[in-house]
């Protein structure tokens, strides 16, 4: 077994922040024009300066609590020096951990659950920078004689925070950033679901070899897939002797591969300095204590919650608050429903993969607290069955229409009425003599006339009520 | 009435008194602009339109009643690094030769509130690298004393514009020396204050943790007066210091009693023209006679604050231009069928002069894996060494004189190939930068008719000891009454 | 007389700031380059061991501004000065 050492860089937006980092320019650029959202700071206009946004510094050191961090008592800013389009000054202000610089948070840690084993990872540091602008091609970037330049998003706050390279399966780092999400969630710093709030680089060795970046991941399935990939990349080489080359390779999430640079890049070096626009920040034992008792409820303390207050088995508690809107969901339920381990069996079942499969996240989709709790009440009252509950969830989150609409829409309400049944029963009777003649002795014929009713009806006949009416059925036909 | 011969604090109050209008000093200003400018060549860019407009609109509140600024109907000439809102900013250079800046530097904000009328942008060094005002993409500025010399650097167009009579105040700035210098090279008074003191919003940064904007007069209670319009804190610029500052224009005062004054030899001897060193010797004779106590000390390691100087500004200056690549504005060549790499690295090469690329290239090198430490951080230590002789040497003394330049002004042309010559003129200014200390520089003597300064220095936020050197000087001296013959 | 850059190395820096130099200017530059370092080089003769450096000129700390949205640039402003723009956007070269 290959020794396997994956470690994460992750991006997370701080949503929360109305502002950027440096400047007053809006945060909310999702879907605005080009280039409506920018000042002579964020643009890099000559003559222009940085002014830091002092929620990003707070919000920065509630979660280095929230990750177990040591908060540094002084921390700067510096600058990365290298040339891009998508860079407002060809320099980032960012922190560095060498040179005198001091990051916001270091020697953190997180625990989380993949594959029923428990895993702790620690978090190297945490640190502040902003964000570049955003690039646009003509066709793919391969081919597009010209490139486009939106720089609403340059200066958009970033929290970056680094693993140590403890990850040995590409599962344990797409879990990690779940739990990454749900905690900056819980916070309420980041919204999970905006698009491009989070991003992750990746490196990964193996054996002790040369360590290969991976860039340009942009989902958490993507992390999974492209270290899976990378992996077995990796694995080959080594299997036919050659060794993996220290580089950067970038993730195509269309065909699915890592691809090495074409051309060999040049040895960067970003040349890091003090941001000599900026000063110093220190952080007192006093807000830090401030931030401490008014942070909100962080998942694992909500797990052991949710497993006090309503009875639940850690796993359950554990992949509940691994999605902050999943376990608002739960909650919701449970407070018009009183069953809550049947409501946590279905999120975590059925729900989460009709999700995976239509690849919508629970706050996205149209389902609520409401329509699954009217769903499990129509399986209580024996209104329809588990196997037809299964399939109009599944309309219930592609629709949004409420379950006893689509169960009369669709006529698939669980037949229970006595007369109804019996009629059906005489038909399948009608249909298979041989059948209904082998079972006043075989048991197994009596089966395969309960499911000939079952299929005649479309799975609504009730199971039990049919069972009993074709034995009365048989049982009269015995007599005479 | 000669409105040149007029100070701004004379003109401001005839202006409020309706005793002359805006609009009659603004016109005579350009009048004495179109008879001279052709061989000073002080300005890149006049504004003679807005700034008649200005004046005009300045007048009307006057007629009306209405309060007037404190600089009411002055005409002003601002550094061509200055952002100024609506007119190009080319800090002489083809970098940004047709760049019009969206915003205004927060100093130009001040200075408008106050009822002062910008005349135009004047002539630099490229990007304020220099000591000469040669590097000029332009043409460079010549010395109103010597038309055959240099102002000085790097606000050469600056000061020589107000030691013509084509502004009555002016705008400069001052990295390791640039204002200072050429107001010591073309006899005018200029003051660098403390760093922080002033806003660097909107001052197209070079060297970032040395600079300041500062005022350039003919008299001391001038520059006293737009420093007052000037400084004081700015959220824009979180380098300013946030405490309000004293109104200098009241630390003006005749005597010097009881102020101990040092004078250090490190600053003296070889390599000072022997003109410049009697200067320095008869102003501290002059300064005793006011009152004070000069004596010699020595600050050691002044020797090493020009190579930690270079270190440090060119660092920080590979930095600050590597914003220009003509995406966002600049210069930027025409071809298209090449790689953005490729249009950078051309454009950067056309746009630039070569002192400019030099600069870059070297600080570059200096921040660079392997040399950081060795080049870069130490320039860091020695500045806390210097500092320290600087905190030392304010225990005995309130304030230091030193010269200003080590010679008089050059022949244009005659140190522009020797590169080291030309960083040497900066030795006795570049100390006060590393340290971010107050320094004014004021006419002190004549070395072949050519002006001489002196400087002087005082602890961070002493502006009011410069100032009052600098004045008690000043009235009991005529180097500053005298005018060059243009 | 010592050398302090070679040329290879006056190349590689020039890359990295993207200035692009012509052969003569190379040689020339390191010619001057390798002159003005020597001089620098006097700043070794001070023993700066145990001497901290001098990171900020002021001693200012927690200099920090409100979350408080302001007006952006219009989007003619802030294109402005663009040499070349398409559809509200910069234009850049290509990147590849």
């Amino acid at each position: 077994m290959s020794e396997v050492k994956i470690g994460l860089e992750v991006h997370c937006q701080l949503t929360s922040l109305k502002t950027k980092l440096f400047c007053h320019c809006s945060s909310d650029y999702r879907g605005k024009p080009p280039n409506t959202l920018t000042c002579p700071t964020c643009l890099g206009i000559p003559g222009a300066m940085p002014a830091v946004n002092r929620r990003a510094v707070d919000v920065a050191v509630m979660v280095a609590l929230a990750l177990k961090c040591e908060v540094s008592p002084t921390t700067w800013f510096f600058r990365k020096n290298y040339f891009y389009p998508d860079l407002d000054k060809n320099f980032q202000i960012s922190q560095y951990d060498r040179a005198g610089g001091v990051p916001i948070a270091v020697n953190g840690q997180i625990t989380f659950t993949a594959n029923k084993a428990r895993k702790k990872v620690h978090i190297g540091r945490i640190h502040l920078e902003e964000d570049p602008g955003k690039l646009f091609y003509q066709g793919t970037i391969d081919t597009s004689p010209y490139t486009l330049i939106d720089y609403n998003r340059a200066g958009i706050p970033l929290l970056e925070i680094v693993t140590e390279p403890e990850f040995q399966k590409p599962a344990e780092a797409r879990v990690f950033l779940q739990k990454i999400r749900s905690i900056l969630e819980h916070l309420r710093v980041s919204d999970g679901t905006l698009e491009g709030s989070m991003r992750c680089d990746a490196n990964i060795s193996l054996q002790g070899g040369d360590r290969v970046e991976i860039k340009n991941i942009s989902s958490f399935k993507d992390v999974e897939r492209a270290l899976g990939f990378e992996v077995m990349r990796q694995r080959d080489l080594l299997k036919k002797g050659m060794k993996p080359i220290m580089e950067t390779r970038h993730w195509d999430e269309i065909k699915r591969v890592t691809l090495g640079l074409r051309v060999k890049e040049k040895e960067q070096d970003y040349r890091y300095f003090l941001e000599p626009d900026l000063v110093p920040l220190s952080i007192s034992k006093e807000q830090i204590e401030k931030i401490s008792r008014q942070m909100p409820e962080l998942p694992d303390s909500r797990r052991e919650r949710l497993m006090k207050e309503y009875g639940l088995p850690e796993y359950d508690g554990e992949v509940l608050t691994n999605d902050r809107a999943l376990a608002d969901f739960f909650e919701e339920c449970t407070k018009i429903y009183n069953r809550p381990k049947a409501v946590s069996n279905w999120l975590m079942g059925d729900v989460l993969q009709c999700l995976y499969s239509l690849e919508v996240d629970i706050a996205e989709s149209k389902i609520t607290p409401q329509h699954l709790v009217e769903m499990l009440t129509l399986i209580d009252n024996g209104e329809i069955s588990m196997k037809i509950a299964k399939k109009v969830l599944w309309d219930i989150v592609k629709t949004g229409k409420m379950p006893s609409a689509i169960v009369e829409e669709k006529g698939i309400r669980r037949i229970t009425d006595d007369s109804m049944l019996n009629r059906f029963a005489e038909q399948v009777f009608k249909e298979n003599p041989k059948a209904a003649e082998d079972a006043m002795t075989d048991e197994k014929a009596a089966h395969y006339l309960v499911g000939k009713m079952m299929a005649l009806t479309q799975g609504r006949a009730d199971p039990e009520k049919t069972n009993v009416v074709i034995k009365r059925k048989l049982e009269e036909r015995r007599r005479h | 009435m000669e409105i040149k011969k007029l100070t701004a604090t004379e003109i401001a109050e005839k202006v409020r008194n309706q005793e002359l209008t805006a609009q009659e000093c603004i016109e005579a200003t350009f009048q004495r602009i179109s008879q001279v400018d052709e061989k000073v060549r002080a300005y890149i860019t006049l504004t003679k339109n807005q700034a008649l407009e200005h004046a005009r609109k300045i007048d009307q509140k006057a007629r009306k009643g209405e309060k007037l600024g404190r600089l009411a109907g002055v005409p002003i000439a601002v550094k061509d690094n200055i952002c100024t809102r609506g007119t190009r900013t080319t800090c002489a250079s083809k970098m940004l030769e047709n760049f019009t800046p969206p915003y205004d530097a927060t100093v130009i904000r001040r200075i408008n509130a106050e009822d002062c009328v910008i005349v135009g942008k004047t002539n630099m060094d490229e990007f304020a690298m220099g000591t000469s005002t040669e590097t000029s993409h332009f043409n460079p500025t010549h010395n109103p004393w010597d038309l055959n010399r240099v102002p000085g650097g790097s606000s050469g167009g600056s000061a020589a514009a107000v030691s013509s009579g084509e502004a009555t105040l002016a705008l400069g700035s001052d990295t390791g020396g640039s204002i200072r210098c050429p107001a010591s090279f073309v006899g005018v008074t200029g003051l660098k204050p403390t760093y922080g003191l002033v806003s660097r919003y909107g001052l197209i940064a070079y060297a970032n943790s040395l600079e300041q904007i500062g005022p350039i007069a003919k008299t001391t209670q001038d520059c006293a007066l737009l420093l007052n319009v000037i400084a004081g804190p700015d959220e824009s610029d979180s380098t300013s210091l946030p405490q309000q500052p004293p109104n200098y224009t009241d630390s003006l005062a005749t005597s010097l009693q009881g102020l101990r004054i040092g004078i250090p030899k490190e600053t003296l001897g070889e390599g000072t023209d022997s003109n410049v060193e009697n200067a320095v010797h008869n102003c501290s004779t002059k300064l005793e006679e006011l009152g004070a106590k000069c004596q010699e000390t020595t600050l050691p390691t002044l020797n090493y604050a020009l190579a930690a100087y270079y270190l440090i500004a060119m660092s920080e200056a590979s930095s600050n231009l590597a914003r220009f690549d003509g995406m966002r504005y600049g210069y930027r060549i025409d071809d298209d069928d090449l790689d953005w790499s490729a249009v950078y690295s051309k454009s950067r090469r056309e746009g630039f002069g070569p002192e400019v690329k030099r600069r870059i290239i070297l600080g570059t090198y200096a921040l660079s894996a392997g040399y950081y430490d060795r080049l870069f951080m130490k320039a860091l230590k020695v500045v806390t060494l210097i500092r320290r002789d600087f905190d030392r040497a304010f225990k005995s003394f309130d304030a230091l004189i030193t010269p200003t330049m080590p010679i008089p002004a050059f022949k244009i042309g005659e140190k522009i190939d020797d590169l080291i010559s030309l960083y040497m003129c900066d030795i006795d200014t570049v100390p006060v930068n590393l340290a971010g200390l107050p320094a004014i520089s004021f006419p002190a003597g004549f070395s072949n008719g050519l002006p001489i300064g002196v400087q002087a220095i005082a602890p961070p936020l002493r502006e009011d000891l410069t100032l009052k050197v600098a004045y008690a000087f000043e009235q009991n001296t005529d180097f500053g009454k005298k005018s060059p013959n243009l | 007389m010592k050398k302090h850059i070679s040329k290879e190395q006056v190349e590689h820096v020039s890359w990295l700031a993207r200035l692009e130099l012509s052969e003569e200017e190379k040689k020339l530059y390191t010619q001057q380059f390798n002159d003005i370092l020597e001089h620098f080089n006097k700043i070794n003769e001070l023993d700066t061991e145990k001497v901290p450096p001098t990171f900020h000129t002021a001693n200012l700390i927690n200099i920090l501004r409100d979350d408080k949205v302001k007006p952006s640039l219009p989007i003619e402003e802030a294109l402005s000065n663009a040499p070349k723009k398409k559809k509200g956007h910069f234009q850049a070269p290509r990147i590849l």
